[in-house]
């Protein structure tokens, strides 16, 4: 607050969330007001014309009086940055859900203003700098524990000087830790940044290592990297969420945080429900340690799911200035920018196709840019990263209505999910032909640290894939009985690689996570299998051996059967493979 | 505050048009009382400013008065509220809420706001409870889950009332608790109407509350019924600890009359006409079921959805299908072929199923079951399109198996005609199909049930 003088103003119009306010001295877009002495909605300044506020409101404003009395706050809707966000969940604003349970009861009233933070709670703080030392904006003075996260505490913008006063403790986040000389300043572990502004950086690096996500088909055909920026479209009923889902619980990253916006509240239920059960692959701590949560279900009020996704990535950035990599799922764009709509239409604008405001994409960048590798600023010198994986939900599963189209602009990975694989239950859904991801470059990383074979892989797989596409069409006609040996092999292995590698389940424990090493080495089993029966099949042995072999139905259920930690049971697989083919060019070499 | 307003000036059927008096604080959603000769109408406060209030009202604006002294508009300072109480039980009501059976008025345990609040997510427990229909391609397919939303997608002329009639008739919870069915209808017509009736009552079904807005009742009721049914409904299931199954027919008619009044509103439409707020909308609705943490009861919602010429992309399915758990479609082709229900498999899904099936609440093999018949019913579409092309001679002896094996499945699996089934009567008549296949084909079955229950042929 900038000064103690009460600015106030009276309400001139209501109409749904947007409500229009006169009377105040000053004002400025962005600003928070409180609505209604007597509710306490919480609203933001989003036009000002001819002096009059345009206000849009955070809650329901059903039973809004005309004439209410409305405060001007002085400041910009803005999160709460420190210790205690991992493990939260939140409002589209910041509001824990968990805190608002306890006021209200089961179901969310209006009016309840709590800090998104405890202020109660303490934390030890380890400092990094000693007194003396001089730090500016973005330096590393110390951390906190929180969970297994080193919880770094910054400098905050506009801030440098010596320190003073530092020492090893346990503090509360509103209490002072240090001193500042030159400027009079008290460091707090608390910050707040307003969720429209992205926060400063350094500079901007090429994203090029992968973000691990243990899906297979993301993995090795559709690879993300870190600081990359990825759109999932997809119908209803293609398993969108369950992709997301599968993502935030095994993706290879510090934090995770997961916007539900617009969603269903028995999906919120379920991430509720399971994380705090599920571990984390790498170090075996309650997935719920790395997650913050945001959700803004569908009935739940629409300008904070307006809001939601900017919070989200303003907690994202605060951990990627610490350096850490974060990645952060939005289900659903679409909902959002529905939000979006809903808004512009109160406020009378003029629409453009589909009803949307021809700012659309322009908000849709303002999102989608905030992700990347960065340098970050101050000291010690450090790279943090936020991925984005936006799932968008078009209307129709048409990919050419204006959220699908705009949001491809901005996005370097398009996973598109197909409703005729999710009707054959082929999950994830994912499309082999429609989709697409412009991070080859990972490939050195990959071959350097994980697998030489990983660019020579795809090159197979989507070979296989494509003929197949073509043959099939083909073989519908004829007959698959009918075509070359070759052709039907090739019919026969995407087949195999669809049934026993594309497809993941992620109800079975084997499944649901597939490490890099299991991906390349199942892979490796069909390929092996194509390329062998291949050349056997060249040399005139007849293709009906090669659909025989019992090993076949072993390695096909190798996703299921073989763990992650028995990676063993694979390379035997491929021996008695091996074997068996080496049988069949026995027999025939005596023949041929 | 008790101001007589007399100075309605604009009247665009359902809306009412006047200009607030100076320091009148009109509250934005509040219920209006209008007088005029015939009697009081009721409506609602839809957006306020200082030049202009916009009323709906409920029962239309035919009849009512400009430039005369005789209409009189009052605020109420309240919002729209309703009377609940388990007397509702085995009652008949109107849009409106009152009794339309002969019977005496309710006598309220306490007045409920019918726009409802969020549930906080943090509160909601997971649905995994089951509910039992009867119907195999229900329970063992697309099984109902206490607390989810499910809607059926139909078309004009399929037997979509015929479906619902059964389905309430039958459904139950396999335990002991309370379980009760809300019928909501929403624009339905008069002689559907008639036809529900006479279906419940040779059931003798009791543990029902009906709420009828027919087609020719006011447009605007059509958007106040639902509200009222779902009201009724948090207060048997999270006071009173009950299982409430709520069937909302037909929700193409909430939806058409959304577009309806928001188009005299003069909005911007965003698809078809639609609002762009009829996502937003549709989930204030549906959102409304679920479970709560600490509490016994649920609410599960069966809406009917009828797609505008078939076309499940149309807007209301497709926001539907956004919202909802699943859907479940029924087929044209079916029912031309005379199965019945004639729900397609295919295109159907139960979202919550596979966490609540299994041991200790259905049977164990369920969901290997469920996940190998889908398997096995896509096969077959395939090789029945290829024995199409190429003749029935040419395809082989497993692919043969496979057309058996479809066959069976609609006449038999699917068919069950108004027959009750419960869910090991679904699964073993699924074995007995299955079984055809060979075990060898059942590559998504464990081997343990396969042993178990595969059903051996001489």
């Amino acid at each position: 607050m900038t000064n103690n003088q009460k600015i106030v103003g009276k309400i001139r119009s209501i109409n749904g969330s947007v409500i229009k306010v006169e009377g105040f001295s000053y004002q400025s877009v962005g600003d928070m007001v409180n609505v209604s002495e007597e509710l306490h909605i919480i609203g933001e300044i989003i036009k000002i014309i001819d002096n009059i506020a345009v206000i849009q409101c955070y809650e329901e404003t059903l039973g809004l009086k005309l004439n209410a009395i409305v405060t001007n706050l002085q400041y910009p809707l803005s999160m709460e940055l420190g210790p205690g966000l991992l493990n939260a969940i939140y409002d589209g604003i910041q509001r824990p859900l968990d805190y608002i349970a306890k006021i209200t009861g089961d179901f969310i009233s209006r009016g309840i203003r709590v800090n998104a933070l405890d202020r109660k709670k303490e934390w030890k703080f380890i400092p990094t700098v000693k007194n003396g030392e001089v730090v500016r904006a973005g330096d590393i003075i110390g951390y906190v524990q929180e969970y297994s996260l080193h919880h770094e505490i910054m400098i905050p913008q506009g801030i440098c000087g010596t320190i003073t006063g530092i020492s090893e403790g346990n503090f509360n986040i509103v209490e002072k830790i240090c001193g500042i000389k030159n400027k009079i300043y008290d460091q707090k572990m608390l910050s707040k940044w307003p969720i429209r502004l992205p926060r400063p950086y350094h500079k901007r690096l090429m994203p090029d290592r992968p973000l691990i996500t243990g899906t297979r088909v993301f993995d090795l055909l559709f690879p993300v990297a870190r600081g990359g920026v990825v759109a999932v479209p997809g119908g209803f009923g293609t398993g969108k969420t369950v992709v997301q889902h599968s993502l935030a619980k095994f993706a290879d990253a510090d934090v995770i945080v997961y916007i539900g916006c617009g969603e269903r509240g028995n999906e919120m239920a379920d991430l509720l429900n399971s994380f705090p059960k599920l571990v984390d692959p790498k170090n075996n701590q309650p997935l719920m340690e790395r997650t913050i949560m945001i959700a803004n279900t569908s009935n739940m009020p629409v300008s904070a799911r307006e809001a939601s996704i900017f919070s989200g990535i303003t907690m994202a950035e605060y951990f990627r200035d610490m350096g850490k990599n974060v990645l952060l799922l939005a289900d659903s764009t679409s909902r959002w920018a529905e939000a979006l709509r809903e808004l512009s239409g109160r406020l009378e604008e003029m629409p453009t196709e589909g009803g949307y405001p021809a700012y659309l994409a322009t908000r849709l960048a303002n999102f989608y840019e905030r992700a990347g590798l960065i340098e970050i600023v101050g000291n010690p010198r450090r790279v943090g990263s936020i991925t984005i994986i936006g799932a968008v939900s078009p209307g129709g599963g048409d990919f050419s209505e204006p959220v699908t189209t705009n949001t491809k602009r901005f996005v370097k990975a398009f996973w598109a999910l197909d409703p005729n694989l999710a009707y054959a239950r082929h999950y994830p859904s994912v499309n082999w032909t429609n989709s697409y991801s412009l991070y080859d470059n990972l490939a050195e990383f990959w071959e350097d640290n994980i697998h030489k074979g990983w660019e020579e892989y795809r090159k197979a797989i989507n070979y296989i894939l494509s003929r197949e596409g073509e043959l099939s069409s083909i073989a519908k006609l004829i007959g698959p009985e009918n075509l070359p040996p070759d052709q039907q092999l090739i019919i026969y292995t995407a087949d195999l690689i669809k049934e026993g590698f594309l497809i993941q389940n992620g109800f079975n424990d084997n499944d649901r996570y597939s490490s890099p090493e299991k991906t390349m080495k199942l892979i490796s089993l069909f390929l092996k299998f194509y390329n062998e029966s291949l050349s056997l099949i060249k040399q005139n042995v007849p293709f009906f051996r090669f659909k025989e072999l019992e090993v076949i139905n072993s390695i096909r259920r190798a996703r299921l059967d073989v763990s992650n930690d028995n990676l063993d049971e694979l390379d035997l697989l491929d021996l008695m493979l091996s074997r068996d083919l080496l049988q069949i060019h026995r027999q025939y070499a005596e023949l041929l | 505050m008790s101001l007589i307003y007399k100075n309605l000036t604009t009247v665009k059927d359902p809306l009412l048009y006047l200009k607030p008096i100076e320091h009148h604080d009109i509250k934005n959603g509040s219920m209006v009382h209008i007088k005029t000769r015939e009697g009081i109408r009721t409506g609602q406060v839809l957006s306020v400013n200082s030049e202009i209030v916009v009323i709906q009202v409920i029962e239309g604006t035919f009849g009512i008065g400009v430039g005369t002294a005789e209409t009189e508009i009052t605020f109420l300072e309240k919002t729209f509220e309703i009377g609940v109480s388990r007397e509702m039980i085995g009652r008949r009501f109107n849009g409106m809420g009152l009794p339309i059976d002969g019977g005496d008025p309710i006598l309220p345990e306490e007045m409920r706001k019918i726009d409802g609040e969020p549930i906080n997510p943090t509160r909601r427990a997971y649905p995994k409870d089951v509910i039992q229909t009867g119907i195999s391609l229900f329970d063992g397919l697309n099984t109902l889950i206490r607390g989810q939303k499910l809607p059926i997608f139909t078309g004009q002329g399929l037997p979509h009332n015929r479906l619902i009639a059964q389905i309430v008739n039958n459904a139950k919870v396999r335990t002991n608790e309370p379980f009760m069915t809300i019928f909501c209808g929403i624009g339905i017509l008069a002689e559907s109407a008639l036809y529900f009736k006479q279906k419940f009552e040779e059931r003798g079904k009791t543990r029902l509350i009906s709420f009828i807005n027919l087609a020719s009742d006011p447009t605007i009721e059509r958007l106040i019924v639902p509200k009222i049914a779902l009201t009724t409904a948090e207060f048997l299931a999270f006071k009173h600890d009950m299982h409430v199954l709520i069937v909302l027919s037909d929700m193409t008619s909430y939806a058409e009359a959304l577009r309806e009044v928001s188009n005299i509103k003069g909005e911007i439409p965003a698809r078809k006409g639609f609002p762009g707020y009829m996502y937003s909308d549709l989930a204030s609705i549906y959102e409304r079921a679920g479970r709560i943490r600490g509490r016994k009861g649920s609410i599960t919602q069966i809406p009917v959805v009828t797609m505008p010429n078939d076309d499940i992309s149309h807007p209301i399915p497709d926001l539907t299908g956004y919202i909802t758990e699943g859907q479940v479609v029924l087929s044209r082709d079916y029912h031309q072929r005379g199965i019945f229900p004639p729900i397609y498999p295919l295109a159907s899904l139960s979202r919550l199923m596979k966490d609540a099936i299994g041991k200790g609440s259905t049977r164990e093999d369920h969901g290997d079951v469920a996940s190998q018949l889908y398997a096995a019913y896509n096969k077959f579409l395939q090789i029945k399109e290829l024995e199409s092309i190429i003749g029935s001679d040419s395809i082989t002896l497993i692919d043969k198996k496979y057309l058996e094996f479809g066959a069976l499945f609609e006449d038999y699996f699917a068919n069950q005609g108004e027959t009750e089934r419960t869910f090991e009567d679904t699964l073993n008549i699924a074995w007995n199909i299955l079984s055809l296949l060979g075990a060898g084909e059942l590559i998504r079955i464990k081997k343990e049930y396969i042993k178990k229950y595969f059903v051996k042929r001489r």
